[in-house]
Formats: C-alpha cells, structure tokens, sequence
C-alpha cells in the first residue's frame, strides 16, 4: 500500500490517520497500566504484608533525589506539552528547543537515578549479592553526624525487634524497587529514543499545524512515563519518614 | 479466478517477508501456527503413548513433567492464542468492515516477527533440557527449583505476549476507525463483534502475564524473593498474577470460534441469525465477566473461604452469556433449511462439545465439588473439550467455510466431511473417558496410575490416535486443493457478507471502490450482487465431489 | 464518512501555554505537600494522603497535558476502562488476602493437633 505525502495508502483521510494513530497510542497506554499494575500489586501485597520491612527500606532512599527527580520530569511534561504546542502553532523552531529541552530533562532524570542505584550498591543494598540492610549504620561515612547516626541505629534495632528476618522482607523492598525503577527508566530510555527521533524531523521543520500527530503522541508516551513516577514516588520513597 | 489477485500480485521471498498486505500476514501465520500445533501435537501423542500402562511405557518421570508442560506451553501461547485472530481474523476483519487493511500494517508483520522471535525462545527452551513446570509456571518450583530450562521459555512466551498485544491493538483500532461508510456498528458482522471482544482481553489481560513472567525470571535469575517462601515471597501472589491473565486468556481462545460459529451457522440454515445484539453483548459480557473469576483456579491453595465464595457465584455468572450465545444459534437452527456442508458440520460439532465442556466447568466451579475433582483428569477432559472440540473445531471450520475465498479453489467437500466425522469420532473417543478417570480420581500430571484405569487410559489413546489421522486428512487435501481444487467463485455458498461481494481470491486492496453498505446483516432474502435470490435453488454452488 | 462524528473535535483544539504553566505549578504544590505530608504521623492516613495527591497530580496531566479534557468521549472511556481494570485486580486479589484470618481448621487425622486456627 502505497504512501501518497503523508497519507498512508490504508487510510482515507488525514483526519482517520490522525484518529487511528491517536486511538492507537492511548490503547497501548491502557496494556502499560496493566503492565506496571502487576508490579503494584506485587508491592501493594508485600508492603501490607512488611510494612516495617519496607518503612526501613524506604528510607534508604535519598529524599532530595527523589524530590529533585519528581520535580525534573513534571518538568519535562510541561516542555513536552508546549513542544506539542509549538507544532500545533506552527512555531517550527521552538519545536526542536522544547524537544531538547524534554530530552535533556529526561537525562537529568536518569543521571540522577544512576546516583542514586550507585547508592545502593555502595551500601550493600543489592538483592541476591551480600544484602545487608545494617552495613550503612555498621560502616558509616567520616563526618556522618553522629546525633543522626544514633537516631539510624535506634530505628534500626526497633525494627530488628518487630521483625526478626527484616533483611529478608527489606531485601523483597528493595528488589521491587529496582524492578519498579528499573522499568520505569527503560521506559525513559525508550522514550528518549522516541524523542530523539522526533527531533531528526523537527530540524527538518517537519512539523506543522496540519502534521504533528506524532509529536502529538509521543507526548502521550512521556506524560504516562510521568505519571507512573508520580505513583512511584510516595510509595517507594514516602513510606515512613515520620518516625 | 480473476487475474490479479493478492497472492500472485508480487513475487519472491521478500515480497512475502515484508509485505504489510494483512491477507499475506495471515497466510504466514497460519504456517507458523500450524508448524507449533505439529510440535504440540507430537508431545501430545507421547503424552498418551506414555500412558498406556500403568507404570509408565514411554519415557522417565522427568521426561513426562517436561512432556505435559511443553504440549501445554506450544499448544496455548503458540497455537491456540493466535490462530483465529492471527490468521482468520487478520485475512477477514478489514475485508468485512470494507477496509483495505487494519489500521497499522506494519505494526501487523512486526506481531508476525515478534510471535516468531518469541517461538525461537521457546523451542530453544524445549530442546535445550525442556521445561518440566507445567505450562502454570506455579513458583517457586518454576523460580527457584526446577532444573529445565525456565529462562529462555519465560522470556519466549514474555515476547511472544507483544505480539497478542499489538494484534488486539491492531483490531480495536481498526473497528472504531476504518469500517466503510454505512458499515454501523449493528450492520458488523457477529465474527467482527467476537474479535472485538477478544481484543479487550488480549489488551487488558495479557501485559500482566507479561509482568508476572518478567517477575518470576526476575527471581531466577538474580535470587529475589517475590514469589519464594524462603525469603518470605508468596506463591499465591504468583497465582493470583498469573491467574488474572490466563483465566481471560482461555477466553481470548474460545471467543473468536464462538464468532465463527455465528457466521457458519445462517449460512448453512439459510437464515437470519435470531438475537444478534444478544449475541454480540453476550461476547462483550464474557469478555468482561471473564476477568472477575481468575482464583477459581485457586480454590484448594488455601485462599479464603469467602473470597472462593465470591469467585464460585462470578463463574458461574460467566457461563450464562456463553448459553445465551447456544440458545441462539439453536434457535436459528430451527427452522432453517439445514445443509451438511463441512463448516456446518464442524460448527454442530462445536455446539455440542462446546456445551459438555462448559457444563463441566461449572461443576468445577462449584467449591465442594472441585476439592473432589481439581487436578484431576476431570479438569483435564474439561478445557480440551472446550479448547478442541470448541476452539479447534472453530478453527477447522473456519479454515473451510473462508478457504475458497482465501484461496479461490475449493476442497474436497466428500473427504472433507469424512475427516470431520473421525475428528469428531476420533475427539469424543479421547477425552471422554477422561471424565470418568478424573471422577474416579486420577491426578493430573502424573506419569503413571492405578492399574484399574488401564482400560479408560487405553481407550483415550486409541481415540488419540483417530484423531490425529482427523488432523492429518485435511491438512492434506487443504494443500492438495490449493493447486488442483476447482475453483470457486466470489460466493460458493453463498453467504451474505462484504467479503462474499469481493473476488476469490480479494484484490491486495480487497475493494476496487470503497463499499457503502446499506443493507443488514445475514439478510438471505433477495440480494442479487450476492448470488442469493428469493425462490432460487438453495443448494449450495458447487455441489458434492 | 461514517466515522465523522466520532473524530471531528479531535483535532484542533490547541491549549493556551498559559494553562499549561499553571498546571506545572499546581503539580510543584502537590509534590511539596506530599513531601511536607510524608514527615507528619498521621497513622493510617499518611498513606491515604500520599495517594490522594499522587492521583489528583496524575489526574491533571491526563486531563491537560495529555489533552483528555478536550478529547472525544472514546478516549475517556479508555482512560476509565484501563483505571477499572486495574481496581478489579487490586480489590479482588486484596479480598482473597483480607478475608483469610479467623477460619478454623479441623482436621481428622489423630496424629496431629485437631483444631487450628487459620
């Protein structure tokens, strides 16, 4: 089936292929919920089951990363939105800046998430390789303040105290937090190369008011990763702070 | 034949590899598909070979645990999930909604790809040490203990879900946003609203199978715990995951064949179908329904009391719009004039089989019952009359009702409906005495049993083995017929449908000129385009071989 | 054409960048609030309030960034739909794990103990 400019042969008009590719798009979004939801469940299951376990894993989590990350991809939403925008408004070359803009951002996301899994491995919280939910407190850095360090120790022994295999539950806590990161920044990956393949056209001013499906729905793609991180975010780094 | 049509309108190899003609596709899956039923198959009749006496004939207790899970894993993720949608489906749907393709083509030969990637992993799986988990998967045997090869298999059929995903993706966009002009969704025909159906399992359910799999590899691999009590992971979890897709999934297999019952059905009575809107909201219901009665499979893992409860009442909730659909073919029956051609006779095969499998789900779904009969042969005879003597037989019904326009020939009808009647000799001499095992309390999964079922097990393998020949008899003259068949016209049946009103074989682009439909479905009343005229003989075009 | 009606607003409704600014704003709050949340002891409710925020945030990027609001009814069905499935397994499968203590157990072997609780 042939390709007459942007209509593809199978379609009779713009207006079915835009339609098609945007229906497309948000049902592929309904089998991704469906996909992260097994993993909610799995955590939904396990943290009920261990919640001590997973208030301990939760803070070993850095706050400020978390925070700063949450922040970095609301961001990039909103340039990816107005990228959108600029499509719509025939703004060909804020296209390309917003673009940029989205995918810089989203490197910001995961150079941070880098950190912070290096973190992990550092304190010997890596699942299944020597987990040890007590070195961090055991082996602390020079220059920790030791008021805090002893707050740390005292947390850490009530919970030994409530659960007697808290490395065990707290290692189920951390393998599904790499798991649920894990898929999360693949998706980011994926994402990136879906916007890097936006941006080869968007210099080519390809974009118009009349053509910007896809810009239209890769937005789609990113909004959701967006999403899933806002549900991530309380429930693997907000667990319980309080104490 | 007309001259140019979608099978010689390009040539060679790569014409076929990377065509987007969705016929074309469904040509390439109906290969592959039929290539993993033979590997199904073959694990099948070592399976009943096996079983012949009592202590075992064939093969090592080992080798039969790896023997029952590879029938089950070929025969559900690659044979029986895929075949209608991904070989008739693909073919009918655009030419019946009077499209010229699905909406995403090339996202359809990727599906293609996708499924075979996927096989790769699980044939590489099966012949480098098997699988011997069950086709359940149930951890932490599957993440922790077996020896067989898991990987590979689980990362096969995690693949291979993609390309169930992208076909259902394909279908529903396609159904909202190509139908022609005139095409309302009350005049689509009740093989489309099936599909459509199908379509929502396969979106909803399957990426949690996916994510399930990806888990329990997940816990092989790098020694997690979600699913291993060990390390205070819960294998009821595991169940309740995978459970909450493959419940649904046994849907995805028995809904596209209850659509084809409805096409087959008014056409050989040569009548409206009665009840087609309950019909089509009877396969949206059990669609729906379906997904609410997963841990009816879990009924004896120490699940609580009052949520089996909850799961009994909802399946026994979802066999009603699975009767609804039987009391309205039967009623369409009634009245009509009856011809015995083959797809008929595989769809009066499919009501029947159709009807004892399901009435026995129900006794399974009754909680004191199946604490009698889970894991038994009952189960066994349960979902093979249901996935063969209803799905299979859809199946073959199809591939004949559709092949003279797939083909543009025609088979031979005479031996064709002998292979129908051993299939159905052959099917029943199989799996019935199966119930009768499995009440009398033979276990599932076992590689050998008391020496009073002998004769039961000696009879299931006897009809075994008549109903491979009824497998093998079309496979032959379906080939034969694709050279030296008489050709048939647009319409040999005739039926009504937009796909009748196009040439046998279609065009690549199915339609010279975009239809606009205004007449109704499963109108048999004066339709002249169609080859149907009110007090014209209703014996079917091409007479008997 | 038959499908007319069901895609003609679809296609132009284009949002103000103003709106767009304001929702990011909105989300900042949110986030700030979940976080300032999360230090307080509110017992069972921490876990509500973290939700609460997380879905009202999540339900502005559908709604604006993602275009939901100015979308054919079609999209919004399918926006519910996948929400609803995802409940049916959440609920169901929680009714099997909250519904499981205070069952007994009798069995009737001698050997072992006869009564258990579950």
């Amino acid at each position: 089936m042939h390709r007459t400019g942007e209509l593809y042969g199978q379609f009779e008009t713009l207006e079915q292929q835009k339609d098609s590719a945007a229906l497309g798009m948000w049902i592929f979004l309904v089998t991704e919920v469906l996909f992260f939801g097994g993993m909610f469940m799995t955590y939904t299951v396990n943290r009920h089951e261990f919640f001590t376990a997973f208030g301990v894993g939760g803070n070993t989590l850095d706050i400020k990363l978390g925070t700063t990350n949450t922040i970095v991809l609301i961001m990039s939403s909103l340039t990816m939105a107005m990228a959108v925008w600029s499509a719509q408004t025939g703004r060909k070359k804020l296209v390309t800046t917003f673009l940029i803009l989205t995918l810089g951002l989203g490197g910001v996301f995961l150079g941070i998430k880098g950190i912070e899994y290096k973190q992990k491995f550092d304190h010997h919280l890596i699942p299944g390789h020597n987990f040890d939910i007590s070195y961090r407190v055991n082996h602390p850095e020079p220059g920790e303040d030791p008021q805090l360090l002893a707050a740390e120790r005292e947390e850490l022994a009530k919970a030994w105290a409530a659960d007697p295999n808290l490395n065990s539950h707290a290692q189920l806590y951390v393998s599904l937090y790499f798991a649920m990161t894990g898929l999360h920044a693949l998706h980011m990956v994926v994402g990136a190369g879906l916007l890097l393949w936006l941006l080869s056209q968007a210099v080519k001013q390809r974009f118009t008011p009349s053509y910007n499906t896809p810009v239209e729905i890769v937005g789609l793609y990113w909004h959701f990763v967006d999403i899933v991180w806002i549900y991530l975010f309380p429930l693997l780094y907000l667990i319980d702070r309080h104490r | 034949m007309p001259r140019e049509h979608y099978l010689n309108a390009t040539y060679g190899i790569r014409s076929w590899l990377l065509t987007t003609d969705h016929k074309r596709i469904a040509l390439l899956y109906l290969a592959s598909v039929t290539f993993f039923f033979f590997v199904g198959g073959i694990f099948a009749a070592m399976i009943r070979i096996h079983l012949l006496t009592p202590n075992g004939l064939l093969v090592s207790p080992e080798t039969y645990n790896k023997l029952f899970t590879m029938h089950g894993v070929a025969m559900i993720f690659f044979f029986l999930i895929p075949s209608i949608p991904a070989v008739i489906g693909n073919f009918l749907i655009p030419i019946m909604i009077g499209a010229k393709d699905l909406a995403f083509p090339k996202i359809n030969l990727l599906s293609w790809y996708i499924y075979l990637a996927g096989g790769c992993f699980v044939l590489y799986s099966f012949s480098t040490g098997g699988l011997d988990t069950g086709w359940t998967f149930y951890t932490p045997l599957s993440s922790v203990y077996s020896n067989s090869a898991v990987t590979p298999a689980v990362i096969g059929i995690f693949i291979n879900g993609f390309s169930s995903i992208l076909t259902g993706l394909n279908f529903i966009v396609t159904i909202h946003t190509m139908r022609a002009p005139g095409m309302t969704w009350f005049r689509l025909p009740l093989f489309v609203w099936a599909h459509y159906a199908v379509s929502l399992v396969m979106i909803l359910g399957t990426p949690v199978i996916a994510i399930t799999l990806l888990l329990a590899g997940l816990e092989r691999v790098f020694h997690l715990g979600f699913f291993n009590p060990a390390l205070g992971g819960d294998p009821i979890l595991f169940q309740h995951l995978f459970w909450f897709y493959s419940h649904p999934a046994v849907y995805i297999m028995i809904l596209p064949a209850m659509g084809v019952i409805s096409e087959i059905i008014p056409t050989f009575a040569r009548k409206e179908i009665v009840g087609y809107g309950f019909i089509a909201g009877s396969s949206i219901a059990i669609a729906v329904i379906g997904f609410l009665v997963w841990a009816h499979h879990m009924f004896v893992t120490g699940e609580s009391t009052y949520a089996a409860l909850a799961f009994s009442f909802l399946s026994y909730l979802v066999a009603v719009p699975s009767a609804v659909k039987v009391f309205n073919w039967s009623a369409t029956l009634y009245k009509g004039s009856i011809s015995f051609d083959t797809p008929m006779l595989y769809a009066l095969g499919f009501i029947g089989l159709f009807l004892i499998g399901g009435l026995t789900g129900l006794f399974l779904a009754c909680l004191g019952l199946d604490i009698h009969i889970h894991d038994t042969y009952f189960v066994v005879a349960h979902f093979h009359y249901i996935m063969v003597g209803g799905a299979v037989m859809g199946y073959l019904g199809a591939l004949h009702f559709w092949w003279p326009k797939i083909t543009g020939r025609l088979y031979p009808e005479f031996l064709a409906r002998i292979a129908a009647l051993v299939l159905f000799i052959g099917f029943n001499l199989t799996f019935f005495p199966q119930f009768i095992l499995g009440y009398l309390g033979m276990p599932r999964r076992y590689h050998n049993y008391p020496p009073e079922f002998q004769v039961l097990n000696v009879m299931s393998t006897a009809g075994a083995s008549i109903l491979a020949v009824g497998y093998l008899l079309p496979m032959v003259y379906l080939v034969w017929s694709m050279r030296y068949g008489k050709v048939a016209g647009p319409n040999p049946w005739p039926a009504t449908g937009l796909e009748w009103t196009t040439d046998s074989p279609p065009l690549t682009e199915n339609f010279r000129v975009t239809p606009e439909v205004t007449w109704e479905p499963y109108d048999f009343r004066n339709r002249p385009e169609l080859g149907l005229q009110v007090g014209a003989s209703l014996a079917p075009a091409h007479g008997d071989d | 054409m038959v499908n007319a009606a069901e895609h003609a607003e679809h296609t132009d409704h284009i949002v103000s960048p103003k709106i767009y600014v304001a929702i990011f704003f909105a989300l900042m709050i949110g986030t700030i609030l979940t976080v300032v949340a999360a230090f307080y002891n509110l017992g069972p409710w921490n876990i509500v309030v973290a939700l609460g925020i997380a879905t009202m945030k999540a339900t502005l990027v559908v709604l604006f960034f993602m275009h939901a609001k100015y979308s054919p009814g079609r999209t919004k069905v399918v926006i519910i739909a996948a929400i609803f499935w995802l409940a049916i397994m959440l609920v169901l499968t929680l009714t099997d794990y909250e519904t499981r203590g205070g069952q007994e157990v009798q069995l009737r072997s001698p050997a072992v103990p006869t009564l258990f609780h579950v």
